[in-house]
């Protein structure tokens, strides 16, 4: 069974979450091409067959430069026709979901967006995915013929440990627009600028009503900047101006699935937890021991997170010699 | 100018949700708006009183999605229009795309789609960019705010947020975009605007009147149960040490 995983990549290198689709689809098929589009992608390429491609149609040109729907559907969609895979993999990232959606909707394909499990079952995709907020699950197969698509959270599917002697077949592939055939023209990128992104984060420090205003906000940057992790913050603090959207975690905002998850000043409304219920370890750090937070926490602290989270800091700066 | 504003009903998001023993969803309270599509109604409302745009707001589903529908009658869309038909009973997003993309064909001159972000219920975009497939149109997901917009040019000019940052596109009319909650503060409805609404028809377009049949929507996926989330293991420990909590973390190997 052959196997597409769209490589996507960031600045020359691609997300760990593609890496975790090559996996993925190793397990799934037993010929897996990773397609890497983009400008200047030699090393991307390289990272592809190392996390498990056994080829790689490469597509290098200007136009592909940054990720845009037009261009880069029509490529997809025209690469899936050529060649007739039978399943479609890419991370569930704003551009992933969107570009399987546009390459199914033209081959007409079965698609399962935003999955945390995926197996086969005879020769046709069957997935779980969370619903409603995170609350439940919904089990889900594809039932036509034909190339099956889907998108994989992150961090849902272990990363392959990378094997640099790999190698395989490169095949070309040119783009499918011309320039002045694509509408969108991106005039400006203002990047995320080397911060740690929410939904790839193994850590994240997180913080809600209790942090106070946004200046409340520095004890929490400074714990994650010791662990080298991202900065959350729930609904309460995000609307209330102390922190821009882009950090919150919850229903409206960024579903997210750390390794550790530490929840400062957030009580723990359900559409929060349905942000970061999946986090591996959950430490809840709050003034009232009966928030429903620490009903999902492993580990708790009832106190002055202003108080609790300098002390933290400390210890951590020393056992980890920072 | 003429804006075409798509939403659905969901279950609210602080509503008590089970799974009976046959894989069925059991949900408390009724439904509501979809949060999503409050932004997206208001910016259709927005464009109108800017643009002195023309605004349907349509849905794709049962009766019980008229709430929507009402709610956006009455913030001050000029018509609505309800897709329904027996065939489209179990809809994949490619389905859904398919007949929504007919019916923004059915209405001639739309120059603008808003949805909101995705829909909670099936925690999905997919239908977005699939509609926006199936006209032909250019997608502008994840919205934060539209600069410009240029009828006359048939221009538009917006601000995405995505993974890698802040992208400003510009692009042609028609477009398809989809809203973030950063874009505006929805306007809620006034009591006239209530009782217009309630007064008002809304029109249920069935899949003959789209020119589709049922083949051409057959579902490409579907859902086989719903699952309860696996139960989490063992109570909360609690701590008042940092240093006993930090060995424990370490402990965990999380860090």
């Amino acid at each position: 069974m052959s196997v597409f995983v769209w490589i996507e990549v960031h600045d020359g290198q691609p997300i760990p979450a593609s890496f975790e689709a090559l996996g993925l689809a190793r397990q799934l098929g037993d010929r897996v091409t990773g397609l890497v589009f983009g400008q200047g992608i030699d090393d991307a390429v390289k990272a592809a067959f190392a996390h498990g491609a056994d080829a790689v149609i490469k597509a290098d040109d200007a136009s592909l430069a940054r990720y845009r729907f037009e261009p880069y559907v029509a490529l997809l969609a025209g690469l899936v026709q050529e060649h007739n895979p039978a399943i479609v993999l890419a991370a569930a990232t704003t551009s992933g979901r969107e570009l399987l959606a546009g390459a199914a909707a033209d081959v007409e394909g079965g698609l399962l967006t935003d999955v945390t499990e995926l197996s086969l079952d005879g020769d046709k995709l069957k997935a779980v995915r969370p619903v409603l907020g995170g609350k439940v699950l919904s089990v889900e197969t594809v039932t036509a013929g034909g190339p099956q698509f889907a998108t994989l959270r992150s961090r849902a599917f272990p990363q392959p440990e990378p094997d640099a002697s790999r190698s395989g077949d490169v095949i070309d592939a040119a783009p499918a627009l011309a320039e002045d055939a694509i509408a969108a023209k991106v005039e400006s990128i203002e990047s995320a600028g080397g911060q740690i992104s929410l939904t790839d984060a193994t850590i994240i420090v997180a913080g809600g009503r209790g942090v106070g205003g946004p200046e409340g906000f520095a004890p929490i940057k400074e714990l994650a900047e010791t662990l080298g992790g991202a900065v959350g913050a729930s609904r309460a603090a995000v609307d209330a101006g102390w922190i821009p959207y882009e950090h919150q975690v919850g229903q409206t905002g960024k579903v997210v699935s750390p390794d550790l998850y530490i929840a400062a000043g957030i009580s723990g409304a359900i559409q929060h937890q349905a942000g970061m219920r999946t986090a591996k370890v959950i430490v809840a750090i709050n003034k009232d021991a009966d928030a429903p937070i620490f009903k999902l926490a492993r580990y708790g602290m009832a106190g002055d997170l202003f108080d609790i989270l300098p002390r933290l800091n400390e210890e951590f700066r020393k056992k980890l010699n920072k | 100018m003429h804006v075409a504003v798509i939403t659905n009903c969901t279950p609210d998001t602080a509503a008590d949700v089970a799974v009976d023993a046959g894989g069925n969803l059991k949900v408390d309270d009724k439904l509501v708006v979809n949060p999503w599509d409050e932004y997206a109604i208001t910016e259709a409302i927005l464009l109108k009183e800017a643009h002195n745009a023309q605004v349907s707001i349509l849905t794709l589903g049962g009766p019980e999605h008229e709430e929507a529908l009402k709610h956006g009658l009455a913030i001050g869309c000029d018509q609505a229009i309800r897709i329904w038909d027996d065939a489209l009973q179990g809809w994949d997003s490619l389905a859904f795309a398919k007949a929504v993309a007919a019916a923004i064909g059915k209405l001639g001159d739309v120059d603008l789609v808003l949805f909101g972000k995705e829909l909670p219920d099936i925690a999905s975009d997919a239908h977005i960019f699939q509609t926006a497939r199936k006209l032909g149109w250019t997608p502008l997901g994840f919205v934060a705010k539209i600069e410009a917009l240029d009828p006359a040019a048939g221009t538009i000019r917006v601000k995405r947020q995505v993974e890698s940052g802040t992208e400003t596109v510009t692009s042609r009319l028609p477009a398809v975009i989809s809203v973030l909650k950063d874009i505006n503060e929805p306007k809620y409805p006034t009591f006239i605007g209530i009782r217009k609404a309630a007064k008002a028809s809304m029109p249920v377009w069935s899949l003959a009147d789209l020119g589709l049949d049922a083949a051409a929507v057959a579902p490409k996926a579907k859902r086989l149960a719903y699952q309860d989330l696996p139960k989490r293991e063992g109570a909360v420990e609690m701590i008042d040490d940092p240093a006993l909590l930090v060995d424990k973390l370490l402990e965990e190997k999380v860090i």
